[in-house]
């Protein structure tokens, strides 16, 4: 396939480990660089390739709440369900939201209780389905970060063209650079440098990190999705520690510019405006970091046209996800990894898709866990 | 009363009716024109015409092909009814033949048991029927007693077809999961998730065009040749639902030995691999319904491969792993970046992610 | 995070609503390209775009160029280890 195969060659891959090796043993010192990804996307293929076993030992990868599934509260889970038993509602999701525990069950348990609940591929295949069922309110469970957020505006524009009544988004749509922010603010914070976010950044562009390289001091490169694109993001911090620079750096030039899509932010800038709050699951409440719809699109807003109990629910009690999301616990290191949380019964954010950090321990990463646990031994 | 010229026009009656009600399954004469119209003279073997309550088959002519005996069951629900590459009449004879030729019998006789929604076309059952005869003919099996049932419109989607089949393993052959050993080679047949993901075209949710056509296929001829040129082949097994993935884990989990994939030499179809990127989805996970898994000693692996590749479902054979002694249990996928991860149980089904 | 997949968009099907067929390693879908269209690359402009798809959405074009710079780097690098090698 053009523009990934070659992004995956593995002797390539090994003079970039190479290049890491040497740049990184440089500035070592007894504690490894920590370096975080903050895309899920990145997570998936850092196990799906089993590139952290490829790095040496001086670096370590943390990983990020960059997976708009695992951070939905179960709050924001229980309205969606709420909104899908609603009588002549047909609820329509994307299907990784399916499996995400509520306070009491998922939406996959809700549509096996009678619920009309559908999966789609995208939002225009919901306004599709709004529009062959006229006679029943079709609901969009808008989730994802700003690469999304493009997509779910445009088709509310397009319902506003086509005049369509029965279309309305539950929004939960949410931004990378302020949950960033909280993290970085935090004390106990112990991270070197960042792996930014590529298919964000083809929409915001790499202007919006510079907050992170000037006033918190950490390197980050936007990086692609393919294994040679983190290795060579990974080589481009490094080699910014290594020159005591805090930069932006952008390694996607194919698909992202310093000023990102001028088209994608002017639809959701017409149609969301920011939050004063909005809660993730394992970090909490983070000030100026969702998305609602305007007022003027309040006839395509779920949360205007409907009620739903709109509660916030705690994390659970012995869930350490916000430990593990800010780089100073391990998953494996969680009270209840693998015994009262796994992804059949997940507790945190961190296990609730397979692009959390947990899941993807649990499921992959097995061994690199036994291996760590030997090293500390 | 000339009872003989009733009888008569009896036997001419044709049946004519377009759609399944609920009086096709009540018993009655409209169920025994259904049955004889439809099943009967389509499936046409003299076991199935006596319409007796069960099947008869001969012990004798049984034992003079084997000395163990396979007996399977398997429903057939799939959506939609047709698909590219095949539909649920061969998926139903294809799908439990397979489930017999596996453990290296001869696949002989089948039942097939119907449950039709009221309100089904007539044509489209008549379509299905056919599929089964021409699937059964193919093979070789024969469709010796069935089970018509008709719920009421709402209670089951189209049609729902089980079927159950009876086949001869020859002496000496005995393949199982429990014998697989370290140092044992895996094979499989071609390329990967071709049926899961013709599948998920076909039902048209997710609005994708491709030329994906299913795998549906039976396997007795392929294994037959696997068993010409080894005897002693440790296991094997259809990698249906839940896919390559699914079967190698319950191997492990069976024998308590490690097996090792290489992602290199796993052949997937570069329309399915495009699709699963789309999605979010892992080709070892996507059904099939015509590939083995076979594992073999691994002095037999080149032969098992050669004889695998001369027949027309083995033309894409590849040996894709080996099995390993630890980690006991599991199943490991070696990458092309020479790193090993974890290739575990699908909780649940896989949902077409957007992250 | 988001999963985005390159495809080539083989045919422009709707220039009102901006809609095009993709193709994605012979997996083919209708997208929405109005984020890759503007005054400077119109709607007709885009048949053999190569573009990020995004749930239904083509998100942004590849830019040919760029790619090949990147890969051209990573060439570099490996030369330049290669003589590192060589002089040790």
């Amino acid at each position: 396939m053009k523009y990934i195969n070659e992004f995956r060659d593995p002797q390539k891959a090994q003079i970039l480990i190479e290049q890491i090796r040497q740049i990184s043993q440089q500035i070592a010192t007894d504690k490894p660089i920590k370096i975080m990804e903050v895309c899920g996307g990145h997570t998936h293929a850092i196990f799906k390739y089993g590139l952290e076993d490829l790095l040496p030992k001086t670096i370590e990868l943390v990983h990020g709440p960059g997976c708009p599934v695992c951070i939905m509260p179960r709050g924001r889970l229980d309205d969606a369900i709420a909104l899908a038993q609603q009588p002549n509602v047909i609820f329509t999701t994307f299907g990784d939201a399916m499996r995400v525990p509520g306070s009491k069950y998922s939406l996959l348990q809700a549509k096996a209780n009678g619920a009309d609940i559908r999966m789609v591929y995208s939002p225009l295949d919901a306004l599709q389905i709004a529009k062959q069922n006229s006679d029943k309110e079709v609901v969009f469970f808008a989730i994802g970060f700003e690469t999304t957020a493009p997509s779910t505006a445009l088709t509310t524009l397009q319902a506003e063209s086509d005049r369509i009544q029965n279309f309305s988004l539950f929004c939960n749509h949410v931004l990378v650079v302020p949950a960033l922010e909280a993290l970085l603010a935090n004390p106990d914070l112990q991270l070197n440098g960042f792996v930014g976010p590529g298919h964000v950044s083809t929409v915001i562009g790499t202007e919006p990190y510079r907050i992170i390289a000037e006033r918190y001091h950490k390197p980050v490169v936007v990086s692609g999705f393919e294994p040679l694109d983190i290795l060579q993001s990974i080589w481009m911090v490094v080699k910014q520690l290594a020159e005591k620079r805090c930069e932006v750096e952008n390694q996607y030039s194919r698909l992202v510019n310093s000023a990102g899509n001028a088209v994608a932010l002017d639809a959701m800038q017409r149609v969301f405006e920011v939050r004063e709050m909005f809660e993730w699951r394992g970090l909490g409440d983070i000030p100026l970091s969702g998305l609602k719809m305007r007022s003027e699109y309040a006839c395509f807003d779920a949360e205007a046209k409907f009620t739903f109990p709109g509660k916030q629910v705690a994390d659970h009690k012995a869930c350490q996800c916000g430990e593990i999301l800010k780089g100073v616990m391990k998953p494996w290191q969680c009270k209840v990894f693998g015994t009262a949380c796994v992804p059949e019964h997940p507790l945190g954010a961190c296990m609730v898709s397979s692009e959390g950090a947990c899941a993807a321990y649990y499921k992959y990463g097995r061994l690199s866990i036994e291996r760590e646990e030997v090293k500390v031994n | 009363m000339d009872i003989s010229r009733w009888k008569m026009r009896q036997g001419k009656k044709k049946f004519q009716e377009r759609t399944v009600t609920l009086a096709h399954g009540s018993g009655g004469s409209a169920m025994r024109d259904l049955i004889d119209d439809v099943f009967v003279g389509s499936f046409d073997n003299p076991t199935l015409s006596l319409l007796e309550d069960q099947a008869r088959i001969d012990l004798g002519s049984l034992m003079l092909l084997g000395d163990c005996l396979a007996f399977t069951t398997d429903s057939y629900v799939v959506t939609p009814l047709f698909f590219p590459g095949g539909d649920i009449g061969s998926l139903a004879v294809n799908g439990t033949v397979n489930d017999l030729c596996v453990s290296g019998a001869k696949p002989l006789f089948l039942s097939c048991s119907v449950i039709l929604e009221e309100g089904l076309e007539i044509d489209i059952l008549r379509r299905v029927v056919d599929s089964m005869k021409a699937a059964a003919l193919a093979v070789g099996v024969q469709i010796v007693t069935g089970d018509t049932k008709v719920v009421p419109r709402g209670s089951a989607d189209k049609l729902f077809i089980n079927t159950t089949g009876i086949g001869v393993i020859k002496t000496g052959v005995s393949p199982a999961a429990f014998q697989i050993q370290p140092g044992d080679i895996i094979l499989v047949n071609g390329s990967l998730g071709d049926h899961g993901a013709a599948i998920l075209v076909a039902r048209g949710e997710l609005s994708l065009e491709t030329d994906i056509q299913s795998d549906c296929q039976p396997l007795n001829g392929l294994v037959d040749a696997i068993v010409s040129v080894c005897p002693n082949v440790r296991a094997m097994r259809d990698a249906t639902r839940g896919g390559l993935a699914t079967v190698l884990n319950e191997f492990a989990q069976s024998a308590n030995v490690g097996i090792r994939l290489h992602e290199s030499a796993i052949p997937v179809r570069k329309e399915v691999a495009g699709m699963c990127e789309l999605l979010g989805f892992d080709p070892l996970y996507l059904a099939n319904e015509g590939k083995l898994v076979v594992v073999v000693p691994p002095d037999s692996a080149d032969e098992v491969l050669a004889a695998m590749r001369s027949h027309s479902a083995g033309k894409d054979a590849r040996i894709v792993g080996e099995v390993i002694a630890n980690p006991a249990g599991v199943v490991l996928l070696k990458t092309e970046f020479g790193t090993e991860r974890i290739v575990d149980m699908l909780v649940g089904e896989q949902l077409p992610r957007i992250c | 995070m988001c999963l985005g997949i390159p495809g080539q968009i083989i045919e422009i099907t709707d220039i009102k609503n901006k809609l095009a067929t993709v193709d994605i390693s012979g997996v083919k879908r209708q997208v929405n390209i109005a984020c890759i269209v503007d005054d400077t690359h119109p709607v007709e402009s885009c048949l053999g775009d190569w573009v990020l798809v995004h749930v239904g959405f083509a998100m942004q074009r590849i830019d040919p160029d760029e790619a090949a710079e990147t890969l051209k780097l990573l060439e570099e690098l490996a030369e330049i280890q290669e003589s590192l090698t060589i002089s040790n």
